[in-house]
């Protein structure tokens, strides 16, 4: 039997948490806006904290174990991180505060725009977005605004290709923009004979992630990027896999136009069960006129006796707000001290091991599973889960086999493109120990796959529960406590 | 730190991926950008930056250090240790979202538990696993109704009263889409109740947005908004302040057809605006409808209660450019700190703590409005927030209550020209009767100065 929930945990009568009595004369509640029930848990304090301490047990995490899932950048969150975001200077300031008295909270926010903008070699960063895919957002719609503002309100075409992430083709959409899918080429490249026939006078841009998902940089980038300006069209950078790029190569310098960082991946912000994340977006400089407002800028320079005066600032032609407030600050505090305890040489060992870790996983076990577009990868690269003569087997019965020998499954059936995907992203974390382990169970489930596929196909066996019905989830959709959500 | 390789590690792994050394794996990068030098301030040891964070943090007057009074979308209130206690847990901290159910139980039944607490708590039978913060919840509320219609209605009526930023991001999102927003001109009478917007409702309207409490704190009963709305054949949205919906009647009574809000005032630090919660809740029919992740209750092959993400196809992920939204990252330890702070307050402490509120602001804007030069522009009911005029700029008053170690009010002229000399004060359970009294005292001396 699992952790009951909340509502089978509750017994009338129970209180958490005890309020001081009200210190005020009482004051009459509006009798018809009241609500008749509060149908909420009665629980004590310790109930509570035994809930979810069961709960979080049953999770697996990068603290308690190795987890190389491609793209996703699962590195390890440093504590100090926490602690920092923690103080209370930070924690308990009100965003909306006379900008006087929040001076620290400005000076650390200009400073990662301006760490950012370096890292990344832009000309200028908002920090409001609050992930990758909403940073994506922010960007089209500076691209858009950028070509409307030119009278070129015809550029309506985003090129895809077709190894990106969901988000890239749902973000252009969603910024009213139309979507064209570009084929790889054999070597996993964008394939340049299919851009040159998409580059007329309705190209917006090219969203393009590099590297790409399948841990390839692209040899042709530089010829990319020129076929799409020459067009007239700006170039997006899907920032999520820049783990591999850091001081390896910023890519402004490439070209690219606006670009979004994951703080929660390459800067070590924790993913916490799915966010929050943090997607600050860094553009050219003919892009930063249309930055969201506000930014961070340096209200007065000051001078001998001075400090400096920090406050916010609307650029001319902004696209607007996408956030209420200045995005999520407390995961800047948190970039903000993982970049300043690497500076340059640290950032650029970061992307040195990452990209090491992930050449030899694929050293160790290109001989078993399939390396498709086999050259050196950068952070991750994607092998397929399938042989010839096991043909019951599927990536997703590796992926479940690897839960019983405590690992995380890799990203599977993505990218797109392979078939049978199993995409690996060890990070600059793991140690040698690690690593070696984790082949050790990738060979093991691959003759297992040969000789007890039956092992696999049942897996996962030594997990809390074993695989779920996700039809009947779909079909009898019960989402609450004790509730269908069907008509 | 945090690489562990030693160098016979890394000599053993080049050799067996075949290369003499880690520059080699770099030759794909075009070479004139390759390993460019940054400029950058040297590393620093963790006590070393421990101590410069703790600088940087001691140059703000925070909360902790003033009397708060600002609210305006974000508010002050305690937040019982528990909370953090729990999210602070490396297993729910560092984990991935959850794809793979059968190593992320954890996370699952906490984000399906969140969904059941958000609903109870607005009225709602449905409610997603979160969206970034409050305004974009309105957006996506936005989207969502747009797309209900396939584009057949292009209006979208929002109260001058929903949050100015909440539009503003509205703005934003919308800004290729066919919608027409009303309802907000400068021009719109911002005394008026709900009723001034039943004239704006018509056949072409896909959605009517109100804020609850609105933005100016005040508490207004929208069923006959909601009647209207469903009449024309509209969908109906509140933003809500959840806190408030412990004593109050809930949007899901009203009518409402979407509930968004603003998750931050249960248990989430003010950290200078982020990260917060989008809270997201709908009605079963438009389940699938809703953007954003939704965990369902299910079994597993050994008969095994589970959870598990559940209807994904309408995510990005699987329907690409075909999804109403883009949304991937959402808010998840934050709904989990939501939950924790839910789950402690309970029946008993959310009505509490909303009393606390309740009172303790009435009794700051009763004082306040007896000041001679002072008025309660707001009128009621309230809830834990509301506009007095003042007979000097706003921006002078909190001057002189900063004086005071005191935070004072959201200055309105800021949003709304019409209301210059207006602020709009938050009071919670943080603020002790002393400190409300301090804060009639220096409004005094300021209509006497």
């Amino acid at each position: 039997m699992g952790e009951p929930q909340l509502c089978e945990l509750s017994v009338p009568g129970r209180h958490g948490l005890r309020y001081p009595a009200p210190d005020v004369p009482l004051s009459p509640l509006p009798e018809a806006l009241l609500r008749e029930d509060l149908p909420m848990p009665e629980l004590s304090e310790l109930d509570v904290v035994r809930h979810y301490t069961r709960l979080s047990q049953l999770n697996h995490s990068i603290d308690t174990g190795f987890y190389p899932l491609g793209s996703c950048t699962m590195k390890y969150n440093p504590k100090i991180n926490e602690e920092t975001a923690r103080l209370p200077g930070f924690a308990a300031l009100h965003p909306l505060q006379p900008v006087e008295t929040a001076q620290g909270a400005l000076v650390l926010m200009y400073n990662l725009q301006e760490w950012l903008k370096e890292i990344g070699g832009f000309a200028a960063v908002t920090l409001q977005p609050a992930a990758g895919a909403h940073g994506e957002l922010t960007g089209v719609l500076i691209m858009r605004a950028y070509h409307h503002s030119r009278g070129d309100s015809q550029r309506d075409k985003i090129l895809i290709p077709d190894s990106a992430h969901g988000t890239n083709p749902a973000t252009s959409a969603m910024s009213g923009m139309r979507v064209v899918e570009l084929k790889s080429d054999a070597r996993g490249n964008v394939d340049l004979e299919a851009l040159r026939l998409e580059c007329d006078h309705t190209l917006a841009g090219l969203m393009l992630t590099n590297p790409n998902t399948l841990g390839l940089f692209d040899e042709n980038v530089l010829e990319v990027i020129r076929l799409v300006h020459e067009a007239g069209g700006l170039v997006y950078g899907d920032g999520a896999n820049m783990n591999a790029l850091l001081g390896v190569v910023r890519p402004g310098d490439l070209g690219i136009d606006v670009l979004h960082y994951n703080l929660h991946k390459t800067f070590s912000t924790p993913h916490g069960g799915g966010g929050p994340g943090s997607g600050p977006v860094g553009v050219a400089a003919h892009l930063a006129d249309f930055l969201p407002a506000p930014l961070v800028t340096i209200l007065d320079p000051g001078d001998e006796d001075l400090p400096p005066l920090y406050g916010l600032v609307n650029p001319p032609k902004s696209i607007g707000r996408v956030k209420s407030f200045h995005g999520h600050f407390g995961m800047a505090v948190r970039a903000y001290t993982y970049i300043a305890m690497h500076g340059a040489e640290g950032l650029r060992r970061i992307a040195e091991h990452a990209v090491l870790n992930a050449n030899y996983l694929k050293a160790r076990l290109q001989d078993v599973y399939h390396v498709p577009y086999n050259r050196v990868c950068m952070h991750e690269f994607v092998a397929e889960g399938r042989w010839e003569d096991a043909p019951e087997v599927h990536a997703l019965d590796i992926a479940k086999r690897l839960m019983d020998y405590k690992f995380h499954p890799p990203t599977n059936y993505f990218p797109l493109i392979v078939h049978e995907a199993l995409m690996i992203e060890p990070t600059e974390s793991e140690s040698k120990e690690t690593l070696d382990a984790f082949v050790d169970a990738m060979l093991k489930i691959a003759e297992e796959a040969h000789t007890q596929p039956e092992l696999l196909k049942e897996a996962p066996h030594h997990t809390p529960i074993g695989r779920v019905d996700e039809v009947k989830a779909a079909k009898e959709l019960v989402l609450c406590c004790g509730v269908s959500a069907n008509d | 730190m945090f690489i562990p390789h030693t160098d016979a590690d890394r000599e053993a792994m080049l050799r067996t991926i075949g290369v003499e050394k880690l520059e080699d794996l770099f030759q794909v990068v075009p070479a004139e950008h390759r390993f460019p030098s940054l400029r950058l301030p040297p590393a620093m040891a963790e006590m070393e930056i421990a101590a410069e964070m703790q600088d940087m943090a001691w140059a703000n007057e925070s909360a902790r250090d003033l009397s708060c009074f600002l609210g305006a979308g974000a508010y002050n209130h305690y937040t019982p240790a528990a909370v953090d206690a729990i999210i602070r847990r490396g297993e729910f901290l560092t984990a991935y979202t959850p794809y793979q159910p059968e190593v992320s139980q954890g996370t699952l039944q906490a984000i399906f538990e969140y969904q059941s607490l958000v609903s109870s708590l607005t009225g709602m039978e449905v409610c997603n696993a979160s969206h970034y913060d409050g305004a974009t919840a309105v957006a996506e509320a936005v989207n969502m109704a747009y797309a209900n219609f396939r584009g057949k209605r292009n209006k979208v009526v929002l109260s001058p009263a929903l949050h100015p930023q909440y539009r503003q991001v509205v703005r934003s999102y919308t800004v290729s889409a066919p919608i027409r927003l009303v309802g907000d001109e400068p021009e719109a009478n911002l005394k008026a109740g709900p009723e001034a917007l039943l004239p704006l409702i018509d056949m072409d309207t896909a959605l009517v947005v109100v804020q609850y409490p609105d933005f100016f704190g005040r508490v207004y009963d929208y069923t006959a908004l909601a009647e209207a709305a469903h009449a024309a054949g509209a969908l109906f949205c509140v933003s809500v302040n959840p806190v408030a919906l412990g004593l109050l009647k809930t949007p899901g009574e009203m009518g409402a057809d979407i509930v968004t809000g603003e998750g931050q005032p249960l248990g989430i630090p003010l950290s200078f605006g982020g990260p917060y919660l989008g809270l997201f809740a709908t009605r079963k029919e438009y389940v699938r409808k809703m953007a954003g992740r939704l965990a369902g209750e299910t079994v597993d092959n050994r008969g095994q209660r589970a959870y598990v993400l559940t209807l994904t196809a309408r995510e990005q992920h699987i329907r690409r450019e075909k999804a109403t939204s883009n949304i991937c990252s959402n808010q998840g330890l934050i709904a989990l700190a939501s939950a924790v702070y839910m789950s402690l307050l309970g029946k008993h402490g959310l009505r509490q703590v909303a009393e606390l509120n309740f009172h303790k602001a009435h009794y700051a804007a009763l004082r306040l409005a007896k000041l001679p030069g002072y008025n309660l522009w707001s009128g009621t009911p309230f809830f834990n927030e509301f506009v007095i005029s003042c007979p000097t700029p706003v921006s002078e008053i909190n001057d002189q209550l900063l004086d005071n170690n005191i935070l004072g009010g959201y200055d309105l002229s800021q949003d709304y020209p019409s209301l210059d000399k207006h602020m709009l004060l938050a009071v919670t359970e943080m603020n002790s009767r002393e400190e409300i009294d301090l804060l009639v005292e220096v409004l005094s001396e300021v209509s006497h100065g």
